[in-house]
């Protein structure tokens, strides 16, 4: 078994469960301040969206950096 | 050369980029010579499509702007003042009171050319590296050597995936931090900030250490922040293409409607992408000109 292949779903795989628990802590907190103040809705989601593309980022890392693991070294 | 098309050399094919470079025998950009090319090595495709791209925005944003403001604003100019006043807003409420005019021309040029580098990444997986493999053969197939076929000819489309692109955007945003962390705070608070800062004055090598690895990894994440989502987006569409290449036909329809689907996807990446990167400029920027002590 070749380890490139094991090494790029294990960094996948821990970059998916940060990202998850971030992004659903994120989207609890944004339902949270949404439901107490409908007012702020529009500002909050620009800043949810920006804060869900950072917190997405981390993931995507991970699954670059496995796919290039595994088709190009 | 005409190797047999096997999932591994058709993903490879997409993931190589047109180097040129200088070999001890000369310039060349035979793929087989890469390995000798050393440090004059250029991926002529991504500096191609990331110029052209930057023409074309420059191009747009001029002839978006009217002769005479008479008129009813015609369509094009109607999206170059939309744009505008989008990064507009987003510089005024992160940067503030702050004097400084490089900063909203600087986000706007970040964010439309990364938007457009972004962009090219919807155009079909295959079209653009089969048009230019094929005109290149037909150009220059006789002449040079080492293009055998259409195929032998690499060709990557999406500036972006590039990390050479991303981390060098990325460094010169970190240049113009340092270069406005020097001139507006001047040098001793600059260091002042780098040394001082967590644990006051008598963990002075702990406080840089700690310091230097926030400093240094701003750029860094910034760059691969970008290249890993349009790296990862672009494995996908790649994938997606084997389908339709190796599976069966009803697979192939599967893989028509996931190229749908991921492509309607991929258009809030690419755009939140180009917002992002554009928002953290302007942070950093915004950063280094924050003078008051923590």
């Amino acid at each position: 078994m070749e380890l490139n292949v094991l090494a790029a779903g294990v960094t996948m795989g821990l970059a998916s469960i940060g990202a998850g628990i971030g992004v659903g802590v994120l989207g609890s907190k944004f339902i949270e301040a949404a439901a107490r103040q409908p007012e702020l809705i529009p500002m909050l989601r620009g800043q949810f969206f920006l804060m869900m593309g950072l917190t997405d980022a981390v993931p995507m890392i991970g699954v670059g950096l496995g796919m290039y693991m595994l088709f190009a070294i | 050369m005409a190797t047999e098309l096997t999932t591994e050399s058709y993903i490879g094919h997409h993931l190589t980029n047109l180097t040129c470079g200088k070999t001890p025998d000369g310039w060349t950009c035979d793929p087989y010579m890469v390995d000798k090319m050393g440090f004059w090595a250029f991926h002529v495709d991504s500096l191609f499509w990331s110029i052209l791209l930057g023409a074309l925005f420059i191009t747009i944003f001029r002839l978006g702007i009217p002769k005479s403001t008479d008129s009813a604003p015609s369509g094009l100019q109607n999206i170059v003042e939309m744009c505008i006043e989008f990064v507009n807003d987003n510089v005024q409420s992160l940067f503030g009171s702050v004097k400084n005019t490089l900063i909203a021309p600087l986000a706007l040029t970040v964010f439309v050319w990364i938007l457009f580098m972004n962009l090219m990444d919807l155009v079909p997986v295959d079209f653009l590296p089969v048009l230019a493999g094929h005109i290149a053969y037909i150009v220059a197939g006789d002449s040079v050597g080492w293009i055998s076929s259409p195929e032998s000819f690499y060709f990557k489309v999406v500036p972006t995936t590039d990390p050479n692109i991303t981390l060098g955007m990325a460094f010169a945003i970190f240049v113009l931090t340092i270069y406005y962390s020097i001139t507006v705070k001047g040098p001793k608070a600059f260091i002042a900030e780098l040394t001082l800062h967590p644990f006051g004055k008598w963990l002075i090598p702990v406080n840089f250490i700690l310091e230097m690895v926030n400093f240094i990894a701003k750029p860094i994440s910034l760059g691969l922040r970008l290249f890993g989502n349009l790296y990862a987006g672009e494995m996908i569409f790649i994938l997606i293409a084997l389908m339709l290449f190796f599976g069966s036909i009803p697979i192939g329809i599967m893989g028509f409607g996931l190229h749908l689907v991921w492509a309607l996807f991929h258009i809030l990446i690419v755009a939140l992408q180009a917002f992002i990167f554009m928002a953290l400029t302007i942070a950093y920027l915004a950063m280094a000109h924050e003078t008051e002590e923590h």
